[in-house]
């Protein structure tokens, strides 16, 4: 296969040959009969289905729908690569919540006259219910995604920061188990690291940030909104994979100061709730009175000291795409060092010069909603119809202060097997971090995204995207 | 001035209710011009699960409904001291950044009759005269009147239905003064009445921050700044956030609320 030189494949880069990292995978590939990958493709997607089967057992049927295809052609990077990102992304994620702590408490950052007081007064993420509050450790995002996207060798950019709820880790994890399983034999070949110590960690890392009410051994309990939830099957998953109770809001209450979950021995206290409920939904005493979803007076618990809720509520602030945007700035500020993971230019439509730019360019941006996410809404200019970007431009114009525009990065490409044999795909990445008092624990590699069209730069999975496995080899 | 103040909420339910939570804001605080010398709270048919100081600085407490219960009564009782000082609050504390008390609310929206009034508003000279005017026009446009039945309406409602309650006075003035570029707030507290031991119900009344000057009450009802007849409890951004007791229960059970609250000069 010859790469597209316009692009950087991460197998091939702008050559025919191999890259270091992929060089014995290729070796191994070439031995291989594409007939039988092509095979055992389809024994992967039974196995993903099955899983899917499971969900649609609790009886709903649009699980099939939710099936995320996987390419079994792994992602691979190499030790010394992963460790500069890891350390760049431990980087970032000490500034985020540094800055979370900042926004709820003295707003230094702001009185710097680094960061205008728009951008945190005009978020709808931001929690007044939590200014004040000083969670353990101080830490408000307990889990945090941090999905870069590779332009060359050594050239990698956060494309976003997913501070408030990422969810895709019980992909991250079902791909490594799906190819030790096919794929025996490879992994005995080439040393990857494992992923699979993600579970233990991320009870690990719970536990550590129980509130002082906690005595003895952390209870850990996930909160999931149910199971027509989309990501139902995750929290299910990790729950399981956790050992920690898996709980509906009703399953909840407050008994003696705590939250606590009904058992058949009466109510028991928790520490750490792992909840993937939206803060809107959390409280029904607290915020929308109609929500059923959530656990009343939860956030009086929480703001007592009786209860640790990660990601802490509010945090969905560090998410949106005009704070992303001064990310650079952010990190400088609290962490005293320059940031080693690069941004992605971002013109702020708000700002009238850069407004200017952006309509003059639209055709070669790519224009986001500065609250949005899951690739809705956005606008990939070299890739839209005359139509398209005429319709955006109106929408833009209405309301210039609700979009951020970026030039179309050069995504790198890795192979994804196809009938004719490999062929190059634009990929992403979403490390997953787990943040605790103690230590910043990255899972090497994490879940990698690919636009499974030719030519696509959309990875998301809402918009025909699947995943792959990612290595990150062994020193 | 020192106050005694004896004030009962009592809820009867027509069924016993399985589980229900209050949050209560009826703990004043010292500061500046009020001390607190004592100040109790009692409850029956219930227990105080947390205690805990919100955004506000409020200290709030939560009380879980004892299982079954149908009847719970929250009683505080307590002596506080207080120094006229002509309505004048202070600087801003705490970490609330003085743009939040900007935002607009659902109960502090402005429409058509809020926008009408605060055309009419004086728009310039001194801060101080500017919000007593408008405190004035909201009394002319909402004369006071228990007739309404409704509770949490909001400053627009207030003003379509035409009369009202200290708690809608302050929502319309506070409504109209963040539309004139004055960060407001709402108040919720106690007034003694000169004439009487019983009074009707706790108060409301808003603030307003001035520049140089900090935060500045207008009691809307009264049309004057408050004095020394008057207890601050809780501030937010409108009633739902200083309310002394929100709640949520299970069940169906309807409920019933009586009041007694007597304010004395000691």
């Amino acid at each position: 296969m010859a790469s597209d030189q316009k692009y950087f494949d991460e197998m091939f880069g702008h050559g025919t040959d191999a890259r270091a990292p992929y060089a014995d995978y290729c070796n191994w590939f070439h031995h291989e009969d594409t007939a039988r990958l092509l095979a055992k493709s389809e024994e992967a997607e039974a196995l993903f289905r099955l899983i899917g089967v499971t969900f649609n057992v609790y009886g709903d049927p649009d699980a099939t729908e939710r099936l995320i295809p996987f390419d079994l052609v792994p992602r691979i990077i190499a030790a010394r690569e992963w460790a500069k990102v890891a350390k760049g992304i431990e980087q970032r994620v000490r500034a985020l919540n540094a800055f979370l702590h900042d926004i709820y408490h003295r707003q230094e950052i702001v009185r710097a006259g680094r960061l205008p007081a728009e951008m945190i007064a005009r978020n709808d993420a931001f929690l007044p219910e939590m200014i004040g509050v000083s969670p353990p450790g101080d830490i408000y995002t307990h889990i945090v995604g941090t999905d870069l996207v590779r332009t060359g060798d050594n050239e990698f950019f956060v494309l976003e920061d997913n501070a408030r709820t990422p969810s895709g880790v019980s992909y991250m994890l079902e791909n490594r188990e799906t190819m030790l399983h096919m794929f025996p034999e490879l992994f005995s070949k080439i040393k990857v690291q494992s992923v699979s110590q993600y579970p233990r960690s991320l009870r690990k890392s719970l536990g550590a940030c129980a509130p002082d009410a906690c005595s003895g051994r952390p209870t850990i309990a996930v909160l999931t909104p149910g199971i027509h939830n989309s990501a139902y099957y995750e929290h299910a998953f990790l729950a399981d994979q956790m050992s920690a109770e898996l709980v509906e809001g009703h399953d909840l209450r407050v008994v003696d100061g705590r939250v606590a979950m009904r058992t058949t021995k009466g109510y028991k206290p928790i520490d750490v709730l792992y909840r993937r409920v939206d803060d809107e939904y959390l409280d029904p005493l607290n915020f929308n009175p109609d929500s059923v979803l959530g656990v009343p007076g939860i956030m009086d618990v929480y703001r007592a000291g009786g209860i640790t809720i990660a990601n802490a509520p509010g945090t969905g602030i560090a998410d949106d795409k005009a704070i992303y945007s001064y990310m650079p700035d952010i990190v400088e500020f609290y962490t005293g060092e320059k940031a080693i993971l690069k941004n992605v230019p971002t013109h702020r439509c708000s700002e009238p010069e850069a407004l200017k730019y952006v309509l003059d360019n639209l055709a070669d941006l790519v224009v986001k909603e500065v609250h949005g996410s899951g690739g809705y809404g956005m606008l990939v200019g070299p890739a839209a119809s005359k139509k398209e970007i005429e319709k955006f431009r109106a929408k833009l114009e209405a309301s210039p202060g609700n979009y951020i525009a970026q030039p179309t990065l050069a995504l790198s490409t890795v192979p994804i097997l196809t009938d004719a044999g490999l062929a190059p795909r634009h990929v992403d990445l979403r490390p997953f971090v787990l943040v605790s008092p103690d230590r910043i624990d990255i899972t090497p590699g994490g879940l990698t995204r690919v636009a499974l069209t030719e030519g696509s730069l959309v990875v998301n999975s809402s918009q025909g995207g699947g995943t792959k496995d990612t290595w990150v080899l062994e020193e | 001035m020192r106050l005694k103040i004896h004030h009962k909420t009592h809820y009867t339910y027509d069924a016993p209710v399985p589980y229900g939570l209050q949050q209560i804001r009826l703990r004043p605080k010292s500061r500046p011009g009020q001390v607190v010398e004592d100040w109790d709270i009692n409850v029956t048919g219930g227990e105080v699960e947390v205690s805990f100081e919100d955004e506000h600085a409020n200290a709030v407490d939560l009380v879980s409904f004892t299982p079954g219960q149908s009847e719970i009564e929250i009683t505080c009782t307590g002596t506080v001291d207080i120094e006229d000082r002509a309505g004048i609050v202070g600087p801003q504390g705490g970490y609330v950044p003085l743009w939040l008390f900007r935002r607009s609310t659902p109960l502090t929206k402005a429409g058509v009759r809020v926008r009408a009034l605060i055309d009419a508003a004086p728009q310039d000279g001194a801060a101080v005269d500017r919000l007593h005017a408008l405190s004035a026009l909201v009394l002319e446009a909402v004369p006071y009147s228990t007739d309404q039945a409704a509770s949490d309406l909001s400053a627009e409602d207030v003003m379509e239905a035409g009369h009202g309650v200290c708690q809608d006075h302050a929502h319309v003035f506070i409504t109209a003064a963040r539309a004139l570029g004055f960060p407001a707030r709402y108040v919720s507290g106690y007034l003694m009445m000169n004439d009487r031991v019983d009074q009707d119900a706790s108060h409301a009344w808003a603030e307003a921050h001035i520049e140089n000057l900090g935060w500045v009450g207008f009691d809307i009802s009264n049309g004057i700044s408050p004095d020394a007849r008057y207890v601050r409890v809780a501030t937010a951004l409108d009633y739902r956030g200083a309310a002394p007791i929100s709640g949520l229960r299970y069940g169906n059970a309807a409920e019933d609320m009586s009041v007694i609250l007597q304010v004395q000069q000691q």
